[in-house]
Parts: structure tokens; sequence; C-alpha cells
């Protein structure tokens, strides 16, 4: 019986060997570990053997039917992994065709100079205000400590609508506006993004419509050497560590005493080339110390606010930044200029 | 302003910094200065000869043999070309061995077969500009004076080793629109002591009231006016030097005596004018207002017709001079003038202003009355006139000028305290640093401890008030000196508000949907600013306003859409071969309804776009999607969802609209915008291809936008779904329909959409079938189905009722 079982075990595990296919082995499997299996027929003569010789011969029979069990099992994992593999194959695609396109939409390039002096100027706790495109002369003039017939107003050939109404021809009445509604009772901290106007033929550096970006700080105590050291940081971070500032005075006729700031040629590194006129500098923005009219004429006390206000062309700021050499492309939305900037 | 340096020499030590090292210096102290030019080359090896003879050449037509005294002991023989040169002149000889600027050597040749030592040169030839060079000089050779030396180098005769500064001056510093301005400048920065010019003249006895009086009847706007006599004088070419400095600093020579009245403009900032004294027909000057409708023929040969908001010079009967603007050509000084009147006067910045905006009339000495001129130079640039007149033109001046003078010539007190400009400033400047300062600047004061009382010298209009000394005091100090400090304060935490942060949000949003941010301009041209207008917009009856002077009739009407000029973006797309646009924009629109302004339009923010051409475009799968209604409608969808807005849209025939595809869209019964594709005739019109539009109202979705603050529990039963299929006739709207299934499932129907919608191929002509999907649920309990069931058939027959519809089996 022994050998029975030993030669059973022999021709199953040969026969598993040789199946491809999992219905045969499924066969297989009937045929040798059945209810009507080959083992099974053989136990069923073993009322014939001795007591002793009895669970010898069961647990061999135990034996032949694990292994064949085992041998059927893995011979299934060889098959189904070949089908599997066989399945993957006819499966494989080119992976280096190209897939399929999305819409790519992208912000401005304005916008995006915006967002990033807001978010700058957010983090040294400025607000971010916003006014009217269409200003009173009183707002976008006279509060500024530009009365009317001042030679100044020269300096800004301004659209005018009526006698009395203009489109800004900067941000500054915002400040103005801001400070007035604040009734001189607290500190200003604001910066005021927005779309200006000026009498400009448009040209590659002149744009009838253009953007600026200004920011006023009054509060009690606020120096110059304040301004000095908040448009540092601006500069730094917004145009990169290693490069310097400088102020010069200057004049504007809200702020006293008024300063320009440069910054130190990229292209260069303040040794002097073509983009900075041979200078080593580059202007960057306007500013100064609140002017004592314009603190009063919106109800704060200069003896007891002083401030610091500053001002740029956020176009020209992109146009340094970016390198853009046309203020006109800000306008165009020509499609090859404003895909280039999606991530900028 | 055109600085020569060979001028502030004069005034100023400036030797040893070299040009660029000054203008550097200058720069950072307040004037910035905008360009460094170089007259010519210094070093030339060029001296003056004197034409001996001059014959023509033997064997040219054009070339003349000359012989040249160059101070030497024998005279070169040079071949000359100019047409110009003629024997006995004076001219600029280069010596063989010399090198003229484009390394050009002199060397000795023979021209046709004559032996030529030289060159007889021309300004150019020297490495002058042509802007510097007089125009009768302009073809051929220079030639000088006939009183100048032979044989001397003409570097310093030309001003050739002249350097000039160009000044960018702010409308504050008027003080640097004269050398001596530029000079005090120069001097405080440099710390160097200040030369000033001497004036001595030596007056006749007969006395200049002899001969004029003076009347000033706009007191206001002349508060003082001088009148100089100066007799046989004569007219000829003012000195060299002087002529020089004159084209340094861009003014042309013309004759000595309007010379000297443009030298003495340059030097002391103050205008003065010479009328020829005997075609000035009477003796008297009246300086008043001119009458309305006024004549007068200026120097320039223009009448000019006046009002009474100009000031005239008179000779007691007609203007003789548009005061501070221009003079009158029938008293202009001419080659035969023997006497003068010589005018010194102070008017009005506001008057000359106006008068030359009106006429366009901008000349240097316009500039400076505009500003206004120091009130303590007035005089005494006259008496400065008048010594370089006897000088230069042999003039006699008459003893004491006939003057009108109400003149303010107070000088402003301000005072500074040392504590309070370092607390200003965030510096630490000693007391003597400050003493120091104004010391340099030459501005007197008494000190009394840590307190300076400043008294401004009138030179320095610009300087009234305390800022104004603390910048002065600051940029002598120096900007660069000034520490970096922050704000002591703390004053607020910096943030977007809810409605900033969500317009950032939008803008992400449909740039996740495949949008590109524009920018157009607000200013548009007549005939767009009418299209496209939103209907919400529209039935308030904006109207359009214009700007009063536009640069272009393009850009004149502020827009009442942003449409028009974003559509203009595709067509210049289109026309650069960039078809597939998906353009939006956020900006401001301008209502009013007023046909005039009287106050400040309605600023509303829209939130547009346009998208025309591919949507998707995947070539090796053969995927094509075009723009079309349901693309742009998706996006829209998007963005409501996004911000938890329900909105209605309802079929719209709109101008400018294609009639069949376009929906105002409805929120809370309002409209709110619109969107579909324009009108294939404006299309057509505008050269576009298909194109798709929407315009809405951004502030209200702005306001509408419900944050969601409060988690909502994913719901615990399942739904169940039901579809159904209705034929219906071609021209009903899915989205009536739609509503009514929702009207009727009301509390069990959480979700209506449409799946599919056919018409063709086994349905009746004129028929189609749309089919929902509708999803029921309860959050309370599992529905069952003998619920949905119920519901489900009282929707379809309500909608067969009120549609005349029917199921499609
Ligand atoms: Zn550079």
């Amino acid at each position: 019986m022994k050998e029975k079982l030993e030669a059973i075990r022999n021709e199953a595990i040969e026969k598993i060997q040789s199946v491809d296919e999992i219905k045969k082995l499924q066969k297989l499997k009937v045929t040798y570990l059945g209810k009507k299996g080959s083992i099974t027929s053989v136990l069923r003569g073993m009322g014939k053997l001795t007591k002793e010789e009895r669970p010898v011969i069961g647990k061999l029979a135990n034996k032949v039917q694990e292994t064949i069990a085992q041998s059927i099992q893995e011979k299934q994992a060889i098959i189904e992994q070949k089908a599997m593999d066989k399945q993957l194959q006819e499966e494989a695609i080119d992976v280096t065709l190209p897939g399929r396109p999305i819409q790519v939409g992208g912000s401005h390039l304005l916008t995006n100079i915006v967002h990033e002096i807001e978010d700058l100027f957010i983090g040294m706790g400025f607000e971010v205000k916003e006014g009217p495109q269409v200003e009173t002369d009183y707002y976008n003039f006279e509060a500024l400590n530009l009365p009317k017939n001042h030679p100044a107003r020269d300096m800004q050939d301004s659209f005018y609508i009526t006698n009395e109404l203009l489109l800004r021809t900067h941000t500054s009445p915002v400040q103005a506006r801001t400070m007035r509604s604040y009734k001189g009772e607290k500190p200003v901290k604001m910066i005021c993004p927005g779309v200006v106007y000026r009498r400009d033929s448009d040209d590659a550096t002149h744009s009838h419509q253009f953007n600026q970006i200004e920011g006023l700080y009054v509060d009690k105590d606020v120096r110059m050497s304040d301004l000095k050291g908040m448009l540092n940081i601006f500069a730094k971070k917004m145009f990169g560590e290693d490069r310097e500032i400088r102020l010069r005075p200057s004049f504007f006729p809200f702020t006293e005493p008024s300063v320009e700031m440069d910054i130190s040629c990229k292209v260069c590194s303040g040794k002097g080339c073509s983009v900075c006129k041979k200078t080593g500098w580059i202007e960057i923005l306007g500013g100064g110390m609140v002017h004592p009219h314009v603190l009063e004429m919106a109800g704060y006390e200069p003896n007891v606010y002083t401030g610091f206000a500053f001002g740029m062309g956020t176009d020209r700021i992109a146009m340094l930044k970016y390198g853009v050499n046309d203020i006109r492309q800000f306008y165009m939305n020509d499609k090859r200029f404003i895909t280039q900037y999606h991530q900028a | 302003m055109l600085v020569s340096l060979n001028w502030l020499k004069k005034y100023v030590d400036i030797d040893g910094i070299d040009p660029e090292e000054l203008a550097e210096k200058i720069t950072k102290s307040g004037i910035e200065v905008d360009g460094i030019e170089y007259i010519g080359e210094s070093d030339l090896n060029v001296v003056v000869g004197h034409v001996e003879t001059c014959e023509k050449h033997p064997n040219a037509d054009k070339l003349n043999v000359c012989m040249v005294d160059v101070g030497e002991s024998e005279s070169l023989q040079i071949v000359c070309g100019a047409p110009n040169v003629k024997q006995g002149q004076k001219v600029a000889v280069a010596k063989p061995g010399a090198v003229l600027p484009g390394n050009f050597k002199i060397k000795k040749a023979k021209l046709r077969g004559v032996e030529s030592n030289g060159m007889i040169c021309s300004l150019q030839e020297l490495g002058i500009d042509e802007k510097y060079i007089p125009s009768q000089f302009a073809e051929g050779i220079y030639v000088f004076p006939e009183d100048v030396e032979v044989g001397v180098q003409v570097e310093e005769l030309l001003n050739l080793n002249d350097v000039i500064l160009e000044f960018d001056l702010t409308p504050n510093r008027s003080d640097a629109l004269s050398m001596l301005g530029v000079a005090y400048e120069v001097a405080a920065i440099l710390d160097k002591p200040l030369q000033l010019p001497e004036v001595r003249i030596s007056e006749i006895e007969e006395e200049a009231k002899e001969h004029i009086s003076v009347q000033v009847d706009a007191t206001d706007l002349c508060p003082y006016y001088g009148a100089f006599i100066i007799k046989d004088v004569e007219i000829k070419s003012a000195p060299l030097w002087m002529q020089n400095y004159l084209l340094a600093a861009g003014v042309r020579p013309i004759n000595n005596v309007v010379d000297i009245t443009n030298y003495v403009l340059l030097e002391y900032g103050q205008p003065l004018h010479a009328f020829d004294y005997d075609r000035l027909q009477s003796e008297k000057i009246v300086v008043r207002r001119a009458h309305t409708d006024e004549k007068m023929t200026t120097l320039d040969d223009v009448e000019r017709n006046l009002s009474e908001d100009n000031l005239v010079i008179t000779n007691g009967v007609n203007p003789v001079a548009l005061a501070g603007v221009m003079g009158g050509k029938n008293t202009e000084v001419h080659h035969a003038t023997k006497n003068i009147l010589l005018e010194a006067a102070f008017f009005d910045p506001t008057t000359v202003r106006k008068t030359v905006k009106e006429t366009g009339l901008r000349s240097e000495a316009s500039t400076r009355y505009e500003k206004g001129v120091d009130p303590n130079r007035v005089k005494e640039a006259g008496l400065r006139a008048c010594q370089l007149l006897e000088k230069y033109a042999n003039g006699k001046v008459l003893k004491g000028l006939v003057e009108h003078d109400k003149l303010d010539r107070s000088e402003k007190m301000v005072s500074i305290h040392t504590d309070e400009i370092n607390k200003r400033l965030g510096t630490s400047i000693s007391i003597d640093e400050i003493g120091d300062i104004l010391r340099k600047l030459q501005f007197e004061y008494t000190q009394n401890d840590l307190q300076f009382d400043v008294r401004i010298p009138t030179r320095r209009g610009d300087i009234t008030i305390f800022e104004d000394m603390l910048e002065e005091v600051a940029r002598i100090y120096g900007y660069d000196h000034l520490p970096f400090t922050l704000p002591k304060h703390f004053s607020q935490v910096g943030r977007l508000t809810p409605k900033q942060q969500l317009t950032r949000k939008i803008n992400a949003f449909l740039q996740g949907a495949g949008m590109m941010e524009a920018r157009t301009y607000s200013l548009t041209n007549k005939s767009l600013v009418g299209q496209f207008i939103s209907p919400e917009i529209h039935e308030h009856n904006p109207q359009a306003i214009s700007v009063l002077s536009p640069m272009t009739e393009d850009h004149q009407y502020l827009r009442l859409s942003l449409l028009p000029e974003l559509l203009q973006s595709l067509s210049y797309n289109q026309a650069r071969n960039q078809h597939h646009l998906a353009l939006y924009e956020v900006g401001n629109i301008f209502l009013s309804n007023e046909t005039k302004l009287t106050k400040q339009p309605q600023e509303k923010t829209r939130i547009s776009g346009t998208l025309t051409g591919e949507w998707v475009t995947h070539e090796w799968q053969q995927e094509t999607k075009q723009v079309d209604f349901y693309v742009v409608k998706g996006i829209l969808e998007g963005l409501f969802a996004f911000l938890n807005i329900r909105v209605e849209y309802k079929a719209s025939a709109l101008a400018q609209m294609h009639p069949g595809r376009c929906a105002s869209i409805y929120l809370n019964g309002k409209p709110i915008g619109f969107l579909g594709q324009i009108h294939p005739l404006v299309q057509k019109e505008m050269d576009l291809k298909e194109t798709y539009v929407f315009d809405i109202d951004f502030e209200e979705l702005v306001q509408q936008y419900e944050h969601q603050t409060t988690y909502k529990t994913i719901p615990k039963y399942p739904s169940i779904q039901r579809d159904v299929a209705f034929i219906m006739d071609e021209d009903l709207l899915a989205g009536d329909i739609q509503q009514l299934i929702e009207e009727v499932g009301t509390s069990l129907v959480k979700e209506v959409h449409v799946f599919d919608v056919y018409a063709g191929e086994h349905l009746p002509d004129g028929k189609k079938s749309v089919a929902f999907n509708l999803v029921y649920q309860d959050p309370d309990k599992t529905l069952k189905d003998k619920e949905v069931d119920e519901s489900f058939q009282e929707i379809v027959e309500a909608v067969n009722e009120q549609f005349k519809t029917y199921i499609r089996s």
C-alpha cells in the first residue's frame, strides 16, 4: 500500500508538472484529491491493514495528499503568473506618446507682481486698500499738496472728464481717502495697488494706462531711517538679497524730504552697463516723509504723527524683473507673451 | 539745464575732480545728472593760423593753395578744399603730426602735384557735435574773430575741452536754473569757497530818467520793473568765450546785445529783455493787463490775440512785449540799433505760465519766470548786463535806472532743532555737524543751544517750512549715511480682507479651468463703447463717459463692458495666427446716467471672458473639441458651484449676440450677466472666428458667496436613482423641465441632471428626447422603493401634463 501511495504521488507530481492550463490542473486536483480521487480509493483499503500499519499508512497518505495539493497550488500560481504576464504584455502602450492636453490658464504678469508685493508688505503689517479710478481733483491733487495752478501739476498731464473729475494719475488718492477715513485717530499702514492714467503717447516705455503700487505708514515716531530700512527689505526680497539700494534726494509735492530709490544693476553688478545707462544703478521708486500739509488735510496732527510714503510703477517693476522691453505687451494679450509667465 | 564745467570753474574750484565723480556727487545730493557730454578732445595740437595768401590750385578748380602763418619762422603751404577759405582769415590749422578725432593723422602730402603741409579744419573735423556749431560754419572751415592771436592752441578758444553736465531738475529746484545757483550747490557739496562775479559799472552823467518813465498798472502781476538806458551800443559778435558758453548751454549766439542778455539769464537765472530804444517811439513804459482782443506781433512774426489774462509791456499805447514770454517785433534789437532800453523785471509766475500755455511760447526766459525768479537778483542781473554791454558793446550806461519797486525781498526764517532733526531722520547728527551743513549751504543762522534759527536766502524759494530744512540737512549730510531701521511701533497685523482673498480664489479657479488672465485698456473708442452691455447694466441707461482731451480716438470713452477690448485682443491674436484662446479679465466699468458728470461715476467690477478655437486637441487620438456654448457654461457652472451660488439661465436676445445662443444669468431673480456666442455679423466685423463670451457682475458674486463654515455630514443612507426620457417638442427648454422636476420632487429628489439629448431617427419630426437622471435621498432613513416610485410617477405625470411630453419606452 505504501508503494501504491508513493506511485500515485510520483505520477501526480509528474502530471502536474506537465500541465499548463488552469482547467487541466483543476481536473488533476479532482483526479487525485477529489472525493472519488485516487488517494481516497487507496485509503478505502485501509481496513485490510494491521493495527500497527494503519497509523503509518494514514500518515503517509496525508503527507502524499499535502504534497500533491501543494504542488497543484504552486503550479496554479505559476500558470496565473504567466497569464498575468501575458495580459500585461498585451496591454503595454507607447508611454512616449503625448498625453491628452488640458487647457492651462494662468495669471497676468502684472497680477503676479502685485501679489508678490502685496504678500511682502502684508508680512510687514500692511493692509491692502483700493479706491476709485475716476477721482475728484481734490483727492487726486489738492489733498496731496498740489493746489490748482501748482507748477508740479505739469508733471502729470491728466485725462480730465470735467473740471473736477479726472482719471486718477496715481494711486495716492487712495492714501488720502484712507487717512481721511481713519480720522486722524489711529495709525495707517497700507499699500494700494491699482490702475492709473496719464496723457502719454503709447510707445515701448510709455502707456496712457499703467499700474502703480503705493505704500503709506503714518504713526507716532516714524523716522526717515524706517523708510530706508523698509525699502531695503523690499528691494532685497523683490530683486535678490545681493542687491544694494541707494536713496537720492528728490521732489514730490506730497513728501518732504523726498527720495528716489535706486537698486544696484543686476546685469553689471554696479559696474555700469547699457541697461543702467552706465551708472550702475536702476531707478525703482519714489517716496519720502509725508508732507505736513498732507497729514493736516487728512486730519492728522503733524506734530504728533509722522509718516512715510512710497510709490512705484508696477509695469516698470515687472519689466525690470522679467526683462520685458515693451510696456504695451501687458495690454495686447498676445498669447505668445502671456503664456510665457504662467509660473512667474 | 546744461551746465558747462568750464563756465562753472569761474565761480567754484572743481579742479581735480573728474566730471563723472562730480556728476555722481551732485546726483546723490539731490539734482539728478542725466548725462555727461564731452564737447571735443582737449589735446589736438591744432593752432590758430593766419591765411596770408590764397590762390587757385593750378590743377584743380575746387582747391586753393594757401600760405598760412602759424606763428613759426616759416609759413606753411596748405592745400585747402573749403569753399569759404579766404586771404586774411584766422583759421584752425592742424600741423603735420597732429591727430584729429577718429585717429586722423595729419601728414605732409602732395595734392594734385602741390605740396600741402597740414590742414585747415572745420569744426566737425575738430570733433565738435553739430549742435554746438554756429550755423554760418555748418559748411566749410571755421573762421576765428580777427583779434585772436596767431599760433595759440585752439582747444581753449573753441571750448573743446569743456564737459557739459545735463541736469534733470525737479520743479522745486529752480535755483539751479542759473550758473550761480549751480555754483552754490556745488560749493556746498564739495565744501569749496564761492567766487561771485564782481559787478562794477561806470555810468555816464546823463540820467536815464530824462529818457524814460516807468508806470506799472498791474502791480500785482509785476511788483518790480527796472529800466536801464544804454547809449551808443555797437552791434557785433559777442566775444568768443561768451559765444562758447552760450553754445554749451544750448543757446545759439546772435549778436553781442542779445547774447549778453542770454548770458546773464543763464548766469543769474534772471531773464532780461533789450528793446531798441529808438523804435519804442515813446519815452515811457507802461506795464498793464492786455485789453480783450488786443493784438501784437511777437518776435517770431506771429500776430497774437491777447486777453486780460496776459500781461503786456507797452510804450504807453501799444504792446511792445508779452511780459516774460516774448518781445515784440516792432522794438527788436537789430544790426543798426544804437540805443537800448534794458528791462529787468519780476513777473507773476502764474500769469507767465498761463500765457505760455496759451501761446505755446516756452523759452529759457519764460521757464524761469514760471518758476519764480530770485527777488534779490533782478536788479543785480540788470547791472551785470550793463557791465557787459559797456565792455563788449561799447555802450554808455546812463546814470540811475528807472524803476517801479514793490518787490518783497524779505528772507524767511526757519527754525530747526537738533533733537527734532535726529528724531525725524533716525540719526544722531551733532550740533557742530548741523552748523557745518548750514555753513556749506551759505545759510545764515543764529544758534541757541540745540536750536538754529536759519535765514533762508531768497534764491532758495523752495524752502519755507521745517521739513524743507530737514531735507537740506539730510541731503548734505548724505542719504547714504542714514541708518537702516524698522518702525518702533507694532501697529497692526496685515492681511487680505475676505473679499480680497476671494478675489484671488476666483482668479485661481478660472486659471485652473484653463483661462488666461488678460489686461485691457479702460478707454475705448466711440463705436465699441456701446457694445456688449449686460442686461442689468443696460436697463440703467448708462451714458458713455468721454475724457476731455483724449490722446487718440481709440482711447476716448470709459468702458461700459470689458468685452469689446477683450475681443480686440482676440483679433490681435488671430492676426498673428493664434487661433485658440481663452482670455478673461477682472476690471472696472464706469457707470453714470448723467450726460454731463456732476459726480464720480459708479465703478463696478466685472469678470468677463472671451473664448474661441479649439478647447481640447489630442491629435493622435483624433480627439478635438471646439469651444462651444457648453464649454463656457461649464466653466461658469463650476465657478458658481465653487462659490456655492445658485443661478438660473434664461435664453435671451441681446445686442451683438447670437439670438439663439445666448443666455442671461439670474441670481435671486435679478440678472447679473450673460454668456453666449457673439453674433456672426459682429464676428465678421471684428475679423473673428466663432467666439463665445461671458460677462458677470463680479461684486455680486463676491457678495453672494456663501462661505461654508460648518461641515455637512455625509449621508448615511443609500440613494436611489431613476432615469426618465421625455419626448418633447424641439423648442422646449430642458431647464424648464428640470425646474418642474425639482419643484415636484422637492423633499426627496436631491439632484437632477440631463444625461442624454437626442433627435433624429426613431423620433417624429420636430421632436427630441431629453433624458434626466434623478437621485433620491432621505437623510434620515433608507428610502423604500415604493416611496420613490410614487414620487417618480408624480413627477412624470406633472411634466407630461405641463409640457405635453411623453415617455420614451
Ligand atoms: Zn548695469
